[in-house]
């Protein structure tokens, strides 16, 4: 997993509550056996018009936001579906941070898997950002994951919080298996005791 | 773990789970029964070839395809090459890691929530975990189930274990006797409607009260199922004599003196009197009518004799707008009564409700009345099992004479992986669990109800109040 330690970018605003998985990435691109190449579908019910088309409207597809890699957005973002296409589809379309103020539990976990970080934010803090993302390219954001701070273009500064372990994992890229297999001895003895006191389990 | 502090039923199970617990609260948790499908796991299986690691234990794994399966015969394969290459990955993944594997033309083949139970191989007080969010249907047993990642997926395979922090406590009680027509489906449709879609982040909820305990565990599961609509990542009832009664001679489940000291265990396995809960949510269940949703959230609910509410009542302006999209994307106006919204197709399967005693209710409402002109109807049984049982009592015969479509189980318009799916502005009466944009078919309009109502629904064409049938017809 790539670590995540400062990300400098621009934030698109995505003014939804409950973007829900399904909307993230829909069901179609879920028949591939590979993690990579998915940002082609990102929210493409939204992205693409009927006949193909880019949909100018959608802010991803506006000039300003071309290549941001924050996403800025309303209430429980990632709800629904626990695909981890989802946040292998942001970081495929280049997004490696996600605002808001509330995630739903499956997603939010999703992210700390693959090098993204989901923020939570206060809706006041919400409205501050959602007001520097407005500027679009203008307007770089910095995220600064060690000392959990978010730093607008006018140099005002909030702090986010963010569970120790969790950040420690993504500040230096841990791998959750290797982390677990060091604690092999646990598990035998634990499957010792079970076959002891629950062996129908 | 000993404490005498009263504790709740997921603290109960969550501490005999423990393998390793960090000075931060992190925990190595072990899990018994990992469920896997073709959708989520191709990922996982791949990351254990890179990284030269094998299944920790295959004997508490247990693989099926469902979700991209066609539900039409399938002796002669699948068409859509994408689709076949995932279950042939599948197939290929089980035999090398040594998993038992349900494939396709397996009788036992099934929605993996639906086996999971049927099988055994849900036990109460286990640790059930599956790359789906439905997976909160198995709390229905008393087992804490929940859905993860294809990440977690990788690691539960290497290592039988997940790294979890505790959730917080919810219990939701549900008092009363249910009204004759209001099913377990309404429950939980009321439930979300009331704490809202993400009323249950950070929450497992236990299901406490009256209606509970008097629920099959077909019904049971529809609720736990539907946890996830809440927010919740699992759901549980406490296991008791219909718990007990659904798991015994099950293929998996424990036999003779295994099954005699599995009882004692699981009979402990209640919320001590005085356990502390985070959250408490009442009802009352003798004043739930039938449910039906209207928007594109599952939170989105009101009675069958209610009309479409009006957005602009809102204060939230975010809500708001979700709302006013919501109509848009419904194709519905403000003030629109329930029982005016005509139907274009109807959809009776899922993980929700697809088992015997779903198919039971609905075949009861069709039985001798036609699918109305105009409305085509699909049941898609929850597993091969379950089709075969419906069969043997003559369900399938009632379904086909009123004109309803009968599939081979899987996903199918639930999600629409498959073939089947509604066309753009279609409106469904679906008995699945989710109503998002697209979800069942580009630009599709899903409304969410119980079987009952979905059955009613393809007979009159519309939305009708199931307690009045057939006079509301």
């Amino acid at each position: 997993m790539e670590k995540f330690t400062t990300l400098s970018g621009v934030a698109a605003p995505l003014h939804m509550v409950n973007v829900d998985t399904d909307m993230i990435i829909p069901k179609q691109y879920l028949k591939t056996i590979k993690r990579t190449g998915l940002g082609k579908g990102l929210f493409s019910e939204l992205r693409y018009k009927d006949d193909g088309s880019v949909n100018p409207d959608f802010v991803l597809n506006k000039p300003a936001y071309k290549g941001a890699s924050i996403i800025v957005a309303g209430d429980n973002f990632g709800c629904g579906s626990s695909r981890e296409h989802a946040p292998w589809a942001l970081l495929d379309f280049g997004i490696r941070c996600v605002i808001s103020t509330s995630f739903a539990d499956i997603f939010y976990n999703n992210c700390f898997k693959n090098g993204i970080l989901p923020i939570k934010v206060t809706p006041e803090q919400l409205e501050a950002l959602f007001d520097d993302a407005a500027r679009g390219a203008n307007a770089v954001v910095t995220v600064d994951l060690a000392n959990q701070t978010i730093t607008g273009p006018d140099g005002g500064s909030i702090t986010f919080e963010i569970d120790p372990f969790r950040k420690h994992c993504l500040l230096n890229g841990l791998d959750d298996i290797g982390l677990t297999q060091v604690k092999a001895d646990k598990i035998k003895s634990y499957e010792a005791t079970l076959a002891e006191e629950r062996p129908w389990a | 773990m000993s404490t005498s502090a009263p504790r709740t039923l997921y603290d109960k199970i969550f501490d005999d789970h423990v393998v390793d617990r960090q000075e931060d609260g992190t925990c190595l948790l072990y899990i018994d029964r990992h469920l896997v499908h073709e959708v989520t796991s191709p990922q996982a299986f791949e990351g254990l070839r890179v990284a030269g690691r094998k299944v920790h234990a295959p004997s508490k794994t247990l693989a099926v395809v469902d979700h991209n399966v066609p539900t039409t015969d399938r002796r002669f394969g699948i068409d859509d090459p994408e689709s076949r290459t995932q279950v042939e990955t599948l197939a290929e993944n089980a035999r090398d890691f040594g998993i038992e594997y349900f494939n396709e033309l397996d009788k036992r083949q099934g929605i993996v929530h639906v086996i999971g139970p049927e099988q055994g191989f849900t036990l109460p007080g286990t640790t059930i975990v599956c790359g789906d969010s439905h997976t909160s249907t198995h709390g229905a047993f008393g087992a804490l189930a929940h859905g993860i990642g294809t990440s977690e997926v990788e690691h539960v395979l290497a290592t039988q274990t997940l790294i979890q922090k505790k959730s917080k406590n919810m219990r939701v009680t549900v008092d009363g006797k249910l009204p004759e027509g209001v099913t377990a489906k309404d429950v939980t449709l009321a439930i979300i409607g009331a704490t809202g879609t993400a009323g249950g982040t950070g929450f497992v909820i236990e299901y406490a009260g009256e209606v509970f305990r008097n629920l099959t565990m077909e019904g049971r599961m529809t609720v736990c199922n539907m946890s996830i609509e809440g927010g919740a990542r699992a759901g549980m009832v406490a296991p008791d004599a219909t718990t007990f009664a659904y798991v015994k001679d099950r293929p998996r489940a424990p036999k003779g003196a295994a099954w005699d000291a599995a009882l004692r265990y699981w009979e402990t396995l209640r919320s001590d009197e005085g356990a502390f809960f985070d959250k408490e949510i009442r009802l009352d269940g003798a004043a739930l009518p039938p449910i039906v949703s209207w928007g594109t959230s599952p939170e989105d609910v009101i009675s069958v004799e209610g009309a479409v509410p009006d957005p602009d009542l809102i204060e939230d302006e975010g809500k708001r707008e979700a709302k006013r999209r919501a109509l848009a994307y419904m194709g519905l106006t403000a003030g629109t009564r329930i029982t005016d919204i005509a139907i274009d197709k109807v959809f009776i399967g899922s993980c929700t409700n697809a088992r015997i005693e779903d198919l039971r209710v609905a075949a009861k409402i069709v039985a001798g009345h036609k699918v109305r002109e105009g409305v085509s109807g699909m049941i898609v049984p929850g597993s091969g099992l379950v089709k075969l049982q419906a069969e043997a009592e003559g369900l399938d015969a009632i379904f086909k004479a009123a004109g309803f479509d009968w599939r081979e189980p899987g996903c199918s318009m639930c999600l629409a992986m498959n073939a089947d799916k509604l066309g753009p502005e279609e409106r469904c009466a679906s008995t699945s669990n989710r109503n998002f944009e697209g979800r069942q078919g580009h630009k599709g309009r899903t409304h969410l109800v119980s079987p009952a109502m979905a059955a009613a629904a393809a007979i009159a064409g519309r939305f009708v109040d199931v307690r009045r049938w057939p006079h509301a017809a």
